[in-house]
């Protein structure tokens, strides 16, 4: 018996379709299970508090559109994180897009009112967002291309670059004299304003769904989405069949920052009307969690989108409700990840166990 | 004129410290090829576990050991999920830190006394106080060097120590072959994964250090996002000492300088906006990246690990 015993892992062509969904939905669970077993530690009733959390996502018509309004951002940046993930540009400078692309819409809503007819605003707010968004990942990507530049740190640095810069902006020249000291800017004019749908809900969720479908069909059925795939899995392969690297990083970056760019643009114009405290929430991070948990597919980047909108809802409705730390639902979405991630060796790799 | 100087040096190596315990710690760690992205979240729950521990013990000591314990604890959770695992090493360390500062402000409203209605904030524990060393810190300007805490002086050690370990032992050889070639380390004999594990795990509970001193002994007590971002500024600080632990106390002084000197420009009335003298240490962060690459032999004498954040897997033999 003296066979040795050893584990092999070989690669899969594919990614394991049932792995796939399986992995992320055992998570989700794994995640609660953990989760409960810390509220239990520290007192409170885990099922009372999920019921709570649930109710305060989508218990009635205005948490649910709360939730969305949370979810359109963590869509819009999920979905500009996976077009760069999906050629391995590690873009985790999502944060810093979207704050650029908030600074720039703010700028055409505060200092362009009186010059310009006032139907030409929003779409030039929105447009200045989108293109500032797109430059702030333009830079680390250019760096990349020519350069090869470790674009995980640049576009890491760049997140802080952009938000001093823009608190520097309200707290400093674009403050509001007649704030009284509140630090912030002062209100855009109503032309400048998305329209909403209910509630807080701005047509930015629209924007976001409209463009995941988009990108679905892009991945799905184009050259270019092709390509873009080629570069993340085989960089040889990729120069074999003639396909431009450098330019097609710099391209699909752009796209990407537009994107967080326009969710930047979505919170100012949609939702707080100026530029204050609370434009840089995080999103741009929980956009990668989004991203991975949807596994870079566009249209499952909706759903986790709001699935983890939900959480972040629920938990400030546990805090009001109940008492409890409303950080209860970034505990659990950073708890979802780690089942999956240790899971996705079982997505990736077929496991063999090999008798000699 | 002397004396503001080596106020300003006091202070700068007090706001430092904990930058220097985890740079070095990551230093350690990407050292390894490990990318730690989680070291914001792991510095804020050893912060919280520190205090948390310190009082209800009575002893910073025993929240120092703690500290140690949950930095080690986060450490060796990613080390599972990308050695072992072969995670992406960017999206588990994210996932840390949002973990691991979710969970340090909850904890920071639920461990505390019902006194204070189960908040930590607030609450007066046991510290880490200045200990003046007699004559040594009457020097000027480096008596500032003498008028720390126990954990700052403890950095006076570590890190020369951490110097010589990764450059003049047999081990730190090993260290810095894995990261740069897992593949000839392999061929070497040298067990990669334990290594990596080993120093992912070396590397957190140093990060683990800096929560503590935050918390016990540079703001004693608890307040949420008492770290201030200072893990990301860590990522940072990584690059800007090229890997070397004995650079890591140049970096922590730039940062933990900037900090200080802008109380100083305030006081005195100067134009230019803190936010730029803020953004200085990240665009030469860049600046120092590009340059880097760019004269690809200059980085090589450097040492940046090149396997740096690739998960290694042996070929079947």
């Amino acid at each position: 018996m003296n066979q040795k015993v050893s584990i092999v892992f070989e690669k899969r062509e594919s990614l394991s379709r049932q792995a796939s969904l399986l992995v992320p939905v055992l998570s989700f669970g794994v995640s609660l299970t953990l989760g409960a077993i810390l509220l239990l530690l520290s007192g409170a009733n885990p099922l009372a508090t999920y019921a709570a959390m649930a109710r305060g996502a989508f218990g009635s018509w205005r948490n649910i559109t709360e939730t969305l309004v949370k979810a359109a951002p963590l869509m819009l940046t999920g979905l500009g994180v996976s077009i760069a993930f999906r050629m391995r540009f590690w873009n985790i400078g999502a944060e810093g897009q979207l704050v650029m692309g908030g600074v720039a819409a703010a700028w055409v809503g505060l200092f362009w009112s009186q010059a310009l007819p006032e139907w030409t605003l929003l779409p030039l707010a929105l447009l200045l967002g989108v293109l500032a968004g797109a430059l702030w990942a333009g830079v680390p990507a250019t760096l990349k291309a020519a350069l090869k530049v470790d674009e995980t740190l640049t576009t890491l640095m760049l997140n802080y670059v952009a938000i001093l810069y823009y608190q520097y902006l309200f707290n400093g020249p674009w403050r509001d004299p007649h704030g009284y000291g509140f630090p912030g800017t002062a209100q855009f004019p109503a032309a400048a304003w998305l329209p909403r749908l209910s509630g807080r809900l701005h047509v930015g969720l629209i924007f976001a769904l409209l463009l995941a479908g988009v990108l679905w069909f892009i991945f799905k059925y184009t050259r270019w989405g092709f390509e873009l795939k080629i570069i993340g899995e085989n960089q040889t392969a990729a120069r074999y069949l003639g396909i431009k690297i450098g330019r097609n990083i710099v391209l699909a970056l752009l796209l990407s920052g537009a994107l967080s760019g326009l969710a930047g643009a979505g919170e100012v114009l949609g939702i707080s009307h100026r530029l204050q405290q609370g434009l840089s929430l995080g999103y741009g991070y929980t956009a990668v969690i989004v991203a991975w948990m949807a596994q870079l597919n566009p249209l499952a980047v909706v759903f986790v989108a709001v699935l983890m909108a939900a959480l972040l809802v629920g938990g400030d409705q546990v805090q009001i409700m109940m008492g409890l730390p409303s950080s209860v639902g970034v505990v659990l979405q950073g708890m979802i990840l780690i089942p999956m991630l240790a899971g996705s060796l079982f997505t990736e790799y077929r496991i063999r166990v090999v008798r000699k | 004129m002397l004396a503001l100087l080596t106020s300003i040096l006091t202070i700068t190596l007090r706001a430092g410290t904990s930058l220097v315990y985890a740079t070095v710690g990551e230093i350690y760690t990407e050292r390894s090829g490990i990318l730690n992205l989680g070291l914001e979240g792991m510095m804020l729950l050893s912060a919280v576990a520190a205090f948390a521990t310190g009082y209800y013990s009575g002893s910073p000591w025993l929240g120092v050991l703690a500290a140690l314990l949950v930095g080690g604890l986060l450490a060796t959770l990613h080390a599972f999920l990308t050695v072992t695992m072969r995670a992406n090493q960017v999206v588990s360390g994210l996932s840390i830190t949002l973990f691991g500062s979710g969970l340090a402000s909850f904890l920071g409203q639920r461990l505390g006394p019902a006194s204070n209605n189960n908040y930590l904030v607030g609450l007066i524990g046991p510290k880490f106080s200045v200990m003046e060393i007699p004559l040594l810190s009457q020097i000027p300007v480096l008596g500032a060097l003498f008028k720390q805490d126990i954990l700052t002086y403890l950095i006076y050690l570590i890190v020369p120590l951490a110097w010589f370990y990764l450059y003049k032992t047999r081990n730190g050889l090993n260290l810095r072959a894995v990261g740069e070639s897992p593949e000839t380390a392999d061929a070497m004999g040298i067990d990669v994964l334990r290594v990596r594990y080993r120093y992912t795990l070396l590397g957190g509970m140093l990060v683990g250090l800096g929560g503590a001193h935050l918390s016990l002994a540079y703001t004693p007590g608890w307040a949420e996002n008492i770290t201030g971002g200072r893990g990301w500024i860590v990522i940072a600080l990584v690059i800007f000492a090229m890997w070397n632990p004995a650079r890591a106390i140049l970096g922590a002084i730039l940062f933990g300088g900037i900090n200080a000197v802008q109380f100083r420009l305030q006081a005195a009335g100067t134009t230019l906006p803190p936010a730029f003298l803020n953004m200085l240490p990240y665009l030469m962060t860049i600046f120092v990246l590009v340059v880097m690459t760019w004269w690809e032999t200059l980085s090589k004498r450097i040492g940046a690990p090149a396997a740096l954040g690739t998960a290694y897997m042996r070929e079947e033999k």
